[in-house]
Formats: C-alpha cells, structure tokens, sequence
C-alpha cells in the first residue's frame, strides 16, 4: 500500500541527504519526495510517498524519527487532505496538430506557458490521477521532456501538520 | 574575538568535563594540538587513528562517560569510521571530532580531503560539519547531549582548518534546543500495568537482559527483579555483567554460543521480559522458532527496536532503570516452582565445560577459566572477536557491569587491545586483560606502544591457535575441513614482539605455567603479552549454526 507522509524537518545542510540515504539504506522505495521551506524558514517540510505495508511504515516512521533533523512526522493516508503535484511538460507540436493539443490543455485546466516552433510547453497542477491522465492524452502527440515536482498535500479543515512551540517548552 | 576556534574547542570539551582524548595529529588538526599544548585534557597518543575510536569506545564502556577521539582530515578521519561503525553497533557514547581541509578548499578534492560526514552519515547518530566558528559550543554541547542520552551513539564533528584558526568570542549555552530529539525516558503506566499482569500470569518466565540494562545503570533493578519474581536471566552478549553469573538464577548468554540450559530456558519459556536488547540475529537464531510459547514484553528506550526484528507482545519504551523500578513496584513475590527446578537441572546436566588434561595440550577455555580464578572474576575484561571472544564470555564469571568489554554488533577484529587501553585509562588501577587470537591481535597490535608509552598495564592474552580459528571452525563443520587461508602458522614471535614494543612476553605452553604467568602478568607493572599456545583445532561449543533454531545445538 502507498502512504502519503508529512514531515518536518530542520532545515539544515544535510538534511535531504539523511531522509533520502535511510530510505536506500534500509531497503525502502520512495515513490516521490519533494521538499521546500514552511512559513518558518528554520523548518523545511517535506512530503514522502513510500510503498510498503504496514509492518514497513512503522519502521520508516521510526527510523525517520531516530534522525535528530527530523521534527515531525504524520502519516496522512487515512486523513483527508488536498494533494497536489505540479508538471511541466513538453510536447511535439506541428501546426496541424496544435489545435487538438490545446483542447486538451483546456480540458485538463492546464496552461500553455511556452510555445516553440515545433513544440508546446504546458504547465498542469492537480492531483496524481489528473496529472497522469494529461500525461497519458498527451503521449500520443511525442512527449520531449517532462519534469515533475512531486506530490505535496496538507490536511483538509482544522488539521495542521505544525511544529508546536510549546512541544518544546 | 578572544579565542580561536581551537580554543573554543577545548574550553567547550572542558566545559563537557572531559578529561581525556584520544587521537593523532595532522595537518588539518595543527591548531587544535596546538591548543592541546596548552590544555589540561590528557590527551593519549595511539599509533593509529583507528585506535583511538576504540580507545574512546573501551574507554566509555568502562566508565559510562562519553569517549572522545580525535583524527585529522582524510585518511586520519576514514580511519576512525570501523571504530565509529563500532560504537554505532553497540550504542556506545562517543563523540569523534575530525580536522577538515579549509573551508575555501572544501568540494575541490584537495589534499587529504574527505567527506567524513558523508562517509560516516550512515553509522553515526547524528554528525555535524561546522560553517562557523561561532557555532562551534552549541555544536559541541549538542553532540555530547545526543551522544549520551537516549539510546547513545557516535557522534562526529568535522571541522575545517580555518575555523580553527578564526576568532570569536566563548561562551558555553547551559541548554540544548533539538526540536527532532526528545527520548523517552517513562515508560507508559499501562504498558508497565500490562506487563505486571503478565508476570503474575507467567509459569515459565525467562528475564532476557540485553547492554540497556548496563547503560542505564539498571542492573540492581534487574537482579531485585529476577530475585522478587524468581526468574531466571539470561543475558544477550552486550548484557553480559548486567547480571552476576555466580548468581544461582544466572543463566548467562544466549544464542549462536550460549549456554544449552540459557537457550532451552527461552526457548521453553511462557513469558519472555526483554530489557534492553534488540534481538539480534546472533541471540535469536531463527525468529520463527524464538520463544514460541512466549509473551514478549519488550523494554527498551529506542521504539524503533519495538518489533524491528521480533513481535513483541508487551512494548515498553522507556529507559531501563526507570521502567524497572516502576515495574518492581508492581509485581509480587514469587514462588519457586518446577520452572526453577527444571532449570537447575539442565545447568546440572548441561555445564559449560572444559576436559584439561593435566598433562596435555593448553585448552583456551582453560586458560579463560584460569584468568577468571587469578582475578577472582574482578577484572575488566575486553575481547578481540571470534573464538577467543566467545571462550571468554562463556568462561568467565563476570559478576559487574561494564566489566565486559566486546564487539558485539559489527565484530571488529582488532577491538580488544586500544579498548583495553581505553579501559585502563578510565579505570586505573584495576586489572585489565585483553582476551585475544593471534589474528585479531596483529589487526591493532601497533597501540602496544601506546600502553608501554603511558605505563598502562593492560595484560594481553592471546590464546593462540596458529589459526583465524572461528573461520577455521566454520569450514571445519560446513566447509568439509577445506581450511582455505586460515592458517596462521605464519606469525610473528609474539613474546619478542612484545619486548620488540618494550612490553613484557611470556610464553606458555603447559598447565602448569598458566597460573604462575597470569600471577606474574597482574603483577607486572609494565603491558604484558601473554602467548598461551593452545590447542590447535578446538571449537567453540556449544553451537547454534546460522540461522538455526535455539534449542538445535551443536557440541
């Protein structure tokens, strides 16, 4: 089964080298993994996507929690979240099949953010199975280069994933 | 901007009360061993930096404090990293501070420069390369915080030149802010409650006290316990002294070379109370078939040994000492029952022998038997690995913690004699054997110098077989005698050698010598080598093979 983990971490040097290295070094896959600063720009958070079952998540969360970097942890599988994942992509795109592209990028509510003379680069953000789905339409026009940013979520209503302060004190 | 960074390193380390270190100079590190002139820290120089990580390692295990190493950039720092892999193993306090090509200089592949960090990411509990000199006491008085507390570790701190030579002014923070690090140190009332009901509930219970109970300074606890309860306790190998062995409810080690009536008690336990160990493979044997009609409460501080390698029934994360009182609190009396009886029957028929002729070839489990009577079981006694360091643990008696000085985990050959010598440092005055082969010997042999340099008495005994002779006896049962380059024949003169080091050497060959040469050893002044030639092709019984079941022994 995938699980969808919120972490905290330091942002120190190093940091996305532990994660990533534990993850290999244990013998656990990651799907995807992304990372970025939170309001608090001591704090990075990342959002991992590891397949395992059950016995495997307690391990990593465990393993992950061992790092002294590693603030929080929260598994978010089970909760209601939004998730979103952001794709740059950019197609073969002769005249004549410029139109037909477009209608999909409207379709999909993406956005074309660049044009070439042979080629169209569109911007698409979602969810998985959305970004998947413009993925899989557009394959058939030659697909040049793709770049994903992988999933990032947060947790739907009054739920944070958030460093507490008062934790500490 | 009153000190340098090599300053500030050692005012930090004073302000840790450390008193001792062990390292190398080198180029990287030139300004730290110049502020080390100046300093009070005793500083002890080995022959190789590898040496050093095993000396602050010996010498953490025998005191409880944190071992403190120190090597230079590049190969000065990769040699730390077995004995950083080492502690790492075997939850030993450490912190390891190595020099770092300039800051300037760093990620151009400059000369002995390495990334330690990167390196050693992997086997250390956390790591820390210093970007300012500023820095460098918060560093410091984290890396001792995080090493020691907790589950401890090895803890590394790598420092370019520059900010060694960079000023700024010192002062020492009082508190340490780690957002990501907070051990638990209770135990959850209810799991305690659980594990109470569980007691009161068992007829077959077995205690199985792992190297936790010796950290965290549990042991009185733990033998009020096995007392209140009668309970047996078997210990893993890094548990050994965490109970005494003259105790009639000891059962000593367990697994791959524990004692039969050790691995029938757990194997025919109903209640299994595990302090302290992470069920390695080596004291498991199979997992399927580990205490199958057992309950298993498993204490321990670190949640990520809760069901890493075996199902535990009743977890407990806490600290040993803390949960045990807890826990004493909680349980009744015990009766003795046909469960005791039985086990003393197995320990009757079952003893953890030795057949010395009198006049015949020296037995090395004659020789561990004889080192623990000289001493009278009071000594401290580090091992090399393999079966030198399984004949020690099964024939001496040890009957304190941190007595037993050991690789558990990684088995580094090579251990024995710097973490004697970090041993003896730590606890001068005391008597001091490494319990070694003639392989493992040659693998540090260098820091022989180191104790004759520093007048520290370590006695080395080598039980020499002529042979790497826990191999040998693999390819003896599973390799049909096929003896493929373990044949030591090949050696140095170990008592020329050792006087070659200004040590003393003594050769002994009969039964009559051993006791006379142990005397003379303890007595001498100086390091002493001891080369007992022993019995060529004796095996280390009894035997669990790999992955076999506990109860199945060989011998």
């Amino acid at each position: 089964m995938r699980h969808t983990l919120a972490v905290l971490v330091e942002n120190n040097p190093g940091v996305l080298t532990r994660v990533a290295g534990l993850f290999s070094r244990r013998g656990f896959n990651i799907d995807s993994l992304s990372v970025g600063r939170t309001q608090n720009s001591a704090i990075s958070r990342m959002t991992i996507v590891v397949e395992g079952d059950d016995l495997i998540l307690e391990q990593v969360t465990k393993q992950l929690n061992k790092l002294i970097d590693v603030i929080k942890i929260q598994d978010v599988t089970q909760d209601e979240y939004v998730d979103r994942e952001l794709m740059l992509i950019k197609v073969d795109a002769d005249p004549a099949v410029r139109g037909e592209i477009m209608q999909i990028v409207d379709i999909f509510r993406a956005r074309i953010v660049d044009i070439g003379r042979k080629t169209l680069t569109i911007e698409a953000t979602g969810d998985e199975g959305k970004i998947n789905a413009i993925e899989k339409s557009l394959r058939p026009f030659g697909i040049r280069e793709l770049v994903r940013t992988g999933k990032i979520v947060m947790l739907r209503g009054h739920k944070f994933t958030a460093y507490n302060q008062k934790e500490e004190d | 901007m009153n000190f340098s960074g090599a300053q500030i390193l050692l005012k930090s380390l004073e302000a840790e009360g450390v008193d001792t270190i062990f390292g190398y100079p080198g180029g990287s590190v030139l300004d730290i061993y110049d502020a080390i002139f100046d300093s009070d820290i005793n500083h002890y120089l080995v022959r190789h930096e590898q040496g050093a990580a095993h000396a602050a390692d010996g010498y953490a295990r025998a005191t409880g404090k944190t071992g403190v190493c120190l090597a230079t950039s590049g190969p000065g720092a990769t040699n730390l990293v077995t004995g950083i892999a080492n502690a790492y193993m075997d939850s030993v306090p450490m912190v390891a501070i190595t020099g770092q090509v300039g800051s300037h200089l760093l990620g151009k592949d400059s000369f002995q420069e390495a990334d330690i960090t990167g390196i050693t990411l992997p086997i250390t509990k956390h790591s820390y390369l210093v970007k300012d000199v500023s820095e460098l006491p918060r560093i410091i008085k984290e890396a001792f915080h995080i090493a020691s507390t907790g589950r401890p570790g090895p803890v590394l701190i790598d420092i370019p030149k520059d900010l060694t030579v960079a000023r700024a002014d010192y002062s020492y923070p009082e508190k340490v802010r780690l957002k990501g690090y907070k051990p638990t140190f209770h135990g959850h009332k209810e799991q305690i409650n659980q594990a109470a009901k569980a007691i009161a509930e068992a007829r077959r219970p077995v205690i199985f006290a792992g190297g936790g109970v010796i950290i965290s300074g549990a042991h009185e606890e733990l033998k009020q316990l096995a007392e209140l309860i009668l309970a047996p306790v078997a210990t893993s190998m890094l548990g050994i002294g965490s109970f005494p062995e003259t105790h009639p409810l000891a059962l000593g080690m367990i697994g791959m070379h524990g004692a039969k009536y050790a691995n029938y008690a757990v194997t025919e336990s109903d209640l299994l109370i595990s302090i302290g160990v992470r069920f390695a493979d080596r004291a498991t044997g199979k997992v399927s078939a580990f205490a199958p009609d057992a309950k298993i409460i498993h204490i321990d501080i670190d949640p990520a040994e809760i069901g890493k390698n075996v199902r535990a029934d009743i977890p407990i994360v806490g600290d040993a000492r803390n949960v045990l009182v807890e826990l004493i609190e909680r349980v009744q009396q015990g009766m003795a029952t046909e469960w005791q009886e039985k086990i003393q029957e197995w320990k009757k028929e079952f003893p953890l022998g030795c057949d010395q002729a009198e006049e015949g070839t020296l037995k090395p489990q004659y020789v561990v038997k004889q080192i623990c009577e000289v001493t009278q079981g009071d000594a401290i006694i580090a091992t090399e690995v393999g079966q030198n360091q399984m004949w020690a643990a099964q024939h001496f008696n040890f009957s304190k913690p941190r007595n037993f000085i050991s690789s558990g985990g990684l088995g580094t050959m090579g251990f024995g004699l710097p973490a004697a010598i970090g041993a003896q440092v730590g606890r001068p005055g005391e008597t001091v054997f490494d319990i070694a082969g003639d392989g493992s010997i040659q693998m540090n042999v260098q820091e022989m110098m180191t104790a004759v340099q520093y007048e520290l008495p370590v006695n080395v005994a080598i039980l020499n077989n002529h042979f790497l002779g826990m191999v040998r006896q693999w390819q003896e049962l599973f390799y049909k005698r096929r003896y493929s380059h373990t044949d030591l024949t090949c050696s140095p003169d170990f008592v020329k050698l050792a006087e070659a080091y200004g040590a003393e050497g003594i050769r002994v060959t009969k039964v009559a010598e051993v006791k006379p040469a142990l005397e003379q050893a303890i007595k001498s002044s100086k390091p002493v080598m001891l080369d007992f030639v022993v019995e060529r092709e004796e095996c280390v019984f009894p035997m669990v093979p790999a992955g076999g079941v506990l109860n199945k022994m060989l011998g």
